[in-house]
C-alpha cells in the first residue's frame, strides 16, 4: 500500500525520504512519569487515526520500527523508526520536536521531510492530540534498536534541500489550518468530521487530486471542488471521488454505508479492495462509532465535482435478457458462466458478500482500470474484529483470454443502466498485477 | 467446542490430521464446483491411503480394509465432514431421546427385539432446547417453526417439539419437485414441512460476527466447499471468529496416534501425533482433552488409547466398540410427464419438503412391529452431470446407446427422487473393535466394522417406502422405480449410502453400558470429552448433525461452568 505515495514522490526534484536520525542525545524528553490511562488511549487512538502503522510498520519486523520499502524509479527508501529508541527511533524528540514533524514535516535536525509523510493534513492536529500522540510514542510504544535499512539514492536525487522549497510552497500553516478547518462548520459533528478528513485521517493523500508540482490541489473542503474528487490510478487501482457524484461519487451512498465500509470493508453498496483495503485494517475499522458518522455526514456535504453527471436509473433490460437466456449480448455469456452465480443476473450481488455491479461507483468510473484489474487478480476480503469473515473474489486471468476480459468489463459497464463506455482487449493488456 | 474453550479464557490448540482450509481461497468459484475433482476424485475426503478401517457383516467373518470411498465418506482437512456435509439441519424428536423408556411404556418389554441394546440418552429435549438454538443461531438455519414458546407460529412441522425462537432464516424456497411433494402429501391428509437447512435463505450474520451468503440452489452442496458462503461450516462459521483468538492454534497435518494417560489410566496428559510435514512423532501436552476426530476415529482413538474398556459382544461386557450404527437410506425415484420439469441440477444439500408422519412418536408401530421409523423428503440436493450420467435411466434401463441417452435426458429433467431416511437401531453383535490383522501407516491395528441390516430395520424400511405408492400417484408419476432393503441383504460396503455412522462412545447413565456421561465426559478418564454421534445410543430418523452440534455446545456448557470450577467426574460413577 505504500506504493499509493509513490507516483508524486517519483517528481524527482523534490522529493526523497527523511531518515529521523537523532543527531543528539542531551535534550532527553520530561514526561511525568504517571501517564494516565485515558491519555495513554487517547494517544494510541490517535495513532489509529492518522494510520501511523501503515507506513512506520513492515511485515515482520517489530510495530512501528519502519523498514516498509518505497521502490521509487530513483531509488528505494525506507520508512523510519518511531519508535521511543533514542538511537535508532525518536526517543530523543521533545513534545515540541515531535509536534513539529508531524505537523510542519521538520525533523529535529531542522531538515524537511519528504513529504510521504502527509504532513500538510496532519497540521490540523490539536495540540491535545499531538500531545496524547507523543505520549503514546514515548510511553505507549516499545522501543526497539533497529534501524531501516539504508537509502538508497544516488545525488543529486538524494539532496534533500530542494525538500524545504516544496515546504515552504505547500505545508500549511499550523495555526492557519487549524483555524480555517475549524472554521468549516457550526455543526460539532460535521466539524468533527472535517477535523478527521482533513487532518489525521489524511484522506487527501490518495483521493485529491494533486498538481503539477504534486501538491494536493487542496487541504480542505472550503479549497473548492476538486478537494477529494478522486486521485488519478495508483497501484493500477483508480482512486474514486468521495464527493457526492451520482453515478462516479459517493452520491447514492447513505451515511450508514459509509459507516459500515470504513469499519466492516463492506457495505451493501460496495466491498473494499485493493489499496483501501489495508487502510480499513489498520485505521479505520478501529475509529470510534461516532467518528464513523461524523465522517460520513461530512463527506455527504461535499458537493459533486462534476456537474450533471446524469444519475444512474436500475435498467431491467439486461436482466430480462440474462432470465429468459438471451445471451446475445457481447460478454452475456461470459458474465452468465463467470459472474452471475455471485453477482447474480440482476447484477444486484448479495448484501455484504458479493457487491453489487450494478450502480457501483468503480464499476461506473470513467477509466475502468479497477475493474479489469479485479477481474484479472481477484481480491480477498480483510479478517477484522469488526467482520471476521473474508471472501473471495477469484482472479481470471489464468482461465480467460483478455479478450474474453475485455468483452465481460463491457457486458458489466453497460448493463442494468450502468450505460458507461466499452473497453477493449489492449485496455485489458496493459494492467498486470501490481502484487 | 475450541471457540467456547477460548471464551472460557483456554489456551486451545486443534490437532488436524489434513491439511488447512481457508474456504476464501479453497472454495472459490468456479474450482470449487468441479465435479471430477471433488465428488469422483475424493478432494475433501479421508485419503484412506493413510489410515482406513476393515469391514465385515457378522463376528464368524474376517474383516477386510475400506480402500476405495464408497458407503461412507469421512471428511480430512480443515472442516472435516462438516465443510462437504450436504446442510440437512433437524433438532430431534423428544421421545428419541428415551426411545427405550418410551417403547416400554408403550409397547411393553417384549417389543424391543433380544439382541436389541437400545437404551436411552440421558439427556432430555428441555435440556438441550437452548443448545439446539444457539447451534442453529450459528449455523444460519433456514427453515419455518411450529411452535415457539408454546404458541403456534407457522406452517412449520406439526410434529416438531416446541422452541424457544424461531429459525433465524426463514426457510428456503422449494424446488418444483419439493413443491409437488407438498402439495402430494398435503392432498393424502400427511403434514408436509420445509426441511431445516442450514444453508442461507437470505445473506446472515451469526452471533460470531462470522457471515454467510444466501444459497443460488448451484447444488454443489454435499462434497464440496460451498463457494457461494451459504451452507454452514465451521470454515464459514466459527473459524473466521476463532483465528483471531491469540489463544487459539491449529496445527494441520497432524495425525493424533494416541492420547497419553497418566499411570494410573483415570488421567490424559496430552497427546502424541505424527506431523506429516517431516513424519516426526511429537507430543503436545493438555490438562484437558476433547475428542472431535468423527465417529470412527473417535472410537479408534479411544481404543487405541486405552480409555475405557473395549466391548466384548460375547460377554457382553465394556463399552468402547458398543451400540454402533448407521442410517436406513433408500431412495426411490418417480418420473413425471415430459410437461413437468425437475430440472435435477437445481438443489440445496439442506433444503427440501418432507413429511414425519411415519417418524413421529405417535405413529402406532404395533401392528407393524418395528422400533424407529423415517420421514420420507424430496431434498433435491442438486445431481452433478457426472452422477446423473451415471445413474442414466434407472434400474434395469440400457447402460449405453441411443435408449440410454434419451432415458438420461428425461431423467435429468423429468424425474424425481424421494428418500426414506430412517433410523437404524443398535444390536448385541454390530460393534466396532480393533482389528487382529490390518494395520494402518503408522503400525496401529485399523479399527473394524461389524455391521449388517436387521430385520427390525428392513421391516421399517420396508413399510415406509410402501407408502410413497400413493404418494407417486398423487404427484402423477409415469413410472416408479421404489427402492427398499430386502430381508437378508447384508449391508454392501461398496454403494454410496450416507455418512451417518453413530454409536460406538455413547453416552448414557450407566457406566457398564455407556462410554460416556450425560456432558460426554469419559466415565473412565474425566479429563477426556468426546464430541461426535459416536454418542447416540441409537440411530435416527434425523440426520446426526443437529443433535451433535446441540450435544457439543451442552457439553461445552458444562465444561465450562462446573468443570473447569472443578476438575473431576461430572456424575458420580
Amino acid at each position: 500500500m505504500m506504493q499509493r505515495y509513490l507516483s508524486f514522490l517519483s517528481f524527482y526534484t523534490l522529493i526523497g525520504w527523511l531518515a529521523f536520525s537523532p543527531a543528539h542525545a542531551e535534550d532527553t524528553p520530561s514526561i511525568a512519569h504517571e501517564v494516565p490511562a485515558s491519555l495513554m488511549e487517547q494517544g494510541h487512538y490517535q495513532a489509529i487515526l492518522g494510520d501511523c502503522m501503515a507506513c512506520h510498520s513492515a511485515p515482520g519486523r517489530p510495530a512501528y520500527s519502519g523498514g516498509v520499502p518505497f521502490a521509487l524509479p530513483i531509488g528505494t527508501i525506507y520508512a523510519t523508526n518511531i519508535t521511543p529508541d533514542p538511537i535508532h527511533g525518536i526517543g530523543t524528540y521533545t513534545e515540541a520536536d515531535f509536534a513539529r514533524a508531524i505537523r510542519q514535516g521538520i525533523r529535529k535536525d531542522g531538515r524537511t521531510l519528504y513529504p510521504a509523510m502527509p504532513y500538510p493534513s496532519y497540521a490540523r492536529l490539536s495540540d491535545s492530540d499531538i500531545h496524547a500522540l507523543y505520549v503514546y510514542f514515548h510511553h505507549g510504544v516499545a522501543p526497539q534498536p533497529v534501524s531501516p535499512p539504508p537509502n538508497r539514492l544516488t545525488w543529486p536525487l538524494s539532496m534533500r534541500w530542494p525538500l524545504t522549497f516544496w515546504r515552504w510552497f505547500f505545508a500549511p500553516n499550523v495555526t492557519k489550518a487549524q483555524q480555517r478547518t475549524a472554521a468549516e462548520f457550526t455543526d460539532p459533528v460535521l466539524a468533527r468530521g472535517a477535523y478527521l478528513v482533513e487532518g489525521a485521517g489524511h484522506c487527501g493523500a490518495c483521493h485529491t487530486p494533486r498538481g503539477l508540482t504534486m501538491a494536493e490541489k487542496t487541504q480542505t473542503a472550503q479549497g473548492g471542488s476538486s478537494f477529494l474528487s478522486g486521485g488519478g490510478v495508483l497501484e493500477q487501482w483508480v482512486v474514486p471521488s468521495l464527493r457526492q457524484e451520482n453515478r462516479t461519487g459517493l452520491g447514492r451512498w447513505h451515511e450508514d454505508d459509509i459507516v459500515a465500509f470504513l469499519k466492516t470493508g463492506r457495505a451493501p453498496t460496495g466491498v473494499s479492495f485493493g489499496s483501501m483495503t489495508p487502510v480499513i485494517e489498520h485505521s479505520t475499522h478501529a475509529y470510534s462509532d461516532s467518528d464513523l458518522h461524523a465522517i460520513a455526514r461530512f463527506l455527504q456535504t461535499l458537493t459533486p465535482a462534476t456537474l450533471h453527471e446524469k444519475e444512474w436509473q436500475y435498467d431491467p433490460s439486461s436482466r430480462d435478457a440474462l432470465q429468459r437466456a438471451d445471451l446475445s449480448e457481447r460478454g452475456a455469456q461470459l458474465y452468465i458462466d463467470r459472474c452471475a452465480a455471485c453477482h447474480r443476473t440482476d447484477g444486484r450481488g448479495y448484501g455484504t458478500v458479493f457487491p453489487p455491479l450494478a450502480g457501483n461507483p468503480v464499476v461506473l468510473s470513467k477509466d475502468p482500470t479497477s475493474l479489469i484489474h479485479i477481474i484479472k487478480e481477484g481480491d480477498t476480503m480483510p479478517s477484522l474484529s469488526t467482520a471476521p469473515s473474508s471472501f473471495s473474489m477469484p482472479g481470471f486471468k489464468k482461465t480467460l483470454s483478455d479478450q474474453d476480459i475485455a468483452d465481460i468489463t463491457r457486458f458489466i459497464r453497460h448493463a442494468w443502466g450502468n450505460n458507461e463506455s466499452g473497453v477493449q482487449k489492449e485496455d485489458v493488456k496493459n494492467i498486470r498485477s501490481g502484487k | 467446542m475450541a471457540k467456547e474453550l477460548t471464551e472460557a479464557g483456554l489456551s486451545v490448540t486443534i490437532l488436524e490430521r489434513g491439511e488447512d482450509r481457508h474456504t476464501a481461497e479453497t472454495g472459490a468459484y468456479p474450482n470449487s464446483i468441479d465435479e471430477l475433482r471433488g465428488s469422483v476424485r475424493k478432494r475433501l475426503f479421508q485419503k484412506l491411503s493413510r489410515n482406513s478401517l476393515t469391514i465385515r457383516n457378522r463376528i464368524d467373518q474376517t474383516a477386510l480394509p475400506y480402500r476405495q470411498l464408497a458407503a461412507f465418506l469421512p471428511g480430512e482437512g480443515v472442516g472435516g465432514a462438516g465443510l462437504h456435509w450436504s446442510g440437512c439441519h433437524f433438532r430431534v424428536m423428544p421421545d428419541d431421546l428415551r426411545l427405550r423408556s418410551a417403547t416400554i411404556e408403550r409397547y411393553g418389554k417384549k417389543f424391543i427385539p433380544d439382541d436389541m441394546t437400545l437404551q436411552d440418552f440421558d439427556v432430555t429435549y428441555d435440556e438441550l432446547e437452548p443448545f439446539f438454538d444457539k447451534a442453529e443461531k450459528v449455523f444460519g438455519t433456514s427453515g419455518e417453526a411450529h411452535m415457539v414458546q408454546g404458541k403456534p407460529t407457522g406452517n412449520g412441522n406439526v410434529f416438531a417439539p416446541n422452541r424457544s425462537s424461531p429459525f433465524p432464516l426463514p426457510p428456503m424456497e422449494d424446488t418444483f419437485s419439493a413443491a409437488q411433494f407438498r402439495a402430494a402429501t398435503q392432498e393424502l391428509g400427511y403434514h408436509p414441512y420445509s426441511m431445516p437447512a442450514a444453508n442461507a435463505s437470505r445473506p446472515y450474520t451469526n452471533p460470531y460476527g462470522c457471515q454467510m451468503g444466501p444459497c443460488n440452489f448451484c447444488g454443489y452442496c454435499s462434497g464440496y466447499d460451498c463457494f457461494l458462503y451459504s451452507k454452514a461450516s465451521p470454515n464459514i462459521n466459527i473459524l473466521p471468529a476463532l483465528r483471531r483468538d491469540p489463544g487459539f492454534t491449529l496445527v494441520p497435518q497432524a495425525q493424533v496416534l494416541r492420547i497419553t494417560l497418566d499411570q494410573s489410566k483415570k488421567r490424559a496428559t496430552g497427546a502424541v501425533y505424527v506431523d506429516l510435514n517431516d513424519h516426526h512423532e511429537k507430543t503436545i501436552s493438555a490438562d484437558l482433552v476433547i475428542l472431535g476426530a468423527f465417529q470412527l476415529y473417535n472410537v479408534h482413538l479411544m481404543l487405541l488409547s486405552g480409555i475405557g474398556t473395549p466391548y466384548d459382544p460375547h460377554t457382553n461386557t465394556g463399552t468402547i466398540g458398543r451400540n454402533f450404527f448407521y442410517q436406513t437410506i433408500t431412495t426411490s425415484r418417480f418420473w413425471l410427464p415430459k410437461n413437468r420439469y425437475t430440472n435435477q441440477f437445481v438443489g440445496a444439500g439442506g433444503a427440501g419438503v418432507a413429511i414425519d408422519d411415519f417418524n413421529q412418536p405417535d405413529f402406532d408401530r404395533g401392528p407393524h412391529g418395528f422400533i424407529g421409523g423415517s420421514p420420507l423428503w424430496v431434498n433435491q440436493a442438486g445431481v452433478k452431470p457426472i452422477a446423473a450420467a451415471s445413474a442414466g435411466g434407472g434400474k434395469g434401463r440400457p447402460r449405453w446407446g441411443a435408449q440410454y441417452k434419451s432415458d438420461m435426458i428425461e431423467t435429468y429433467k423429468h424425474s424425481l427422487s424421494v428418500d426414506a431416511h430412517g433410523s437404524n437401531m443398535t444390536y448385541r453383535d454390530v460393534y466396532l473393535d480393533l482389528d487382529p490383522t490390518w494395520t494402518n501407516a503408522y503400525d496401529q491395528p485399523l479399527l473394524r466394522m461389524t455391521f449388517t441390516w436387521k430385520d427390525n430395520d428392513v421391516r421399517m424400511n420396508r413399510y415406509v417406502v410402501d407408502q410413497l405408492k400413493p404418494i407417486a400417484r398423487a404427484m402423477g408419476a409415469t413410472r416408479t422405480e421404489l427402492n427398499m432393503l430386502d430381508y437378508n441383504q447384508p449391508f454392501d460396503s461398496r454403494l454410496y449410502q450416507t455418512t451417518h455412522l453413530g454409536g460406538g462412545a455413547i453416552m448414557g447413565s450407566n457406566p457398564r453400558t455407556s462410554a460416556l456421561n450425560r456432558y460426554l465426559q469419559s466415565w473412565d478418564v474425566p479429563n477426556v470429552f468426546v464430541i461426535g454421534a459416536n454418542a447416540f445410543p441409537h440411530g435416527l430418523g434425523y440426520n446426526p448433525t443437529g443433535l451433535l452440534a446441540a450435544l457439543a455446545y451442552w457439553s461445552a456448557h458444562h465444561i465450562r461452568t462446573t468443570y473447569l470450577k472443578s476438575p473431576g467426574p461430572l456424575v458420580p460413577s
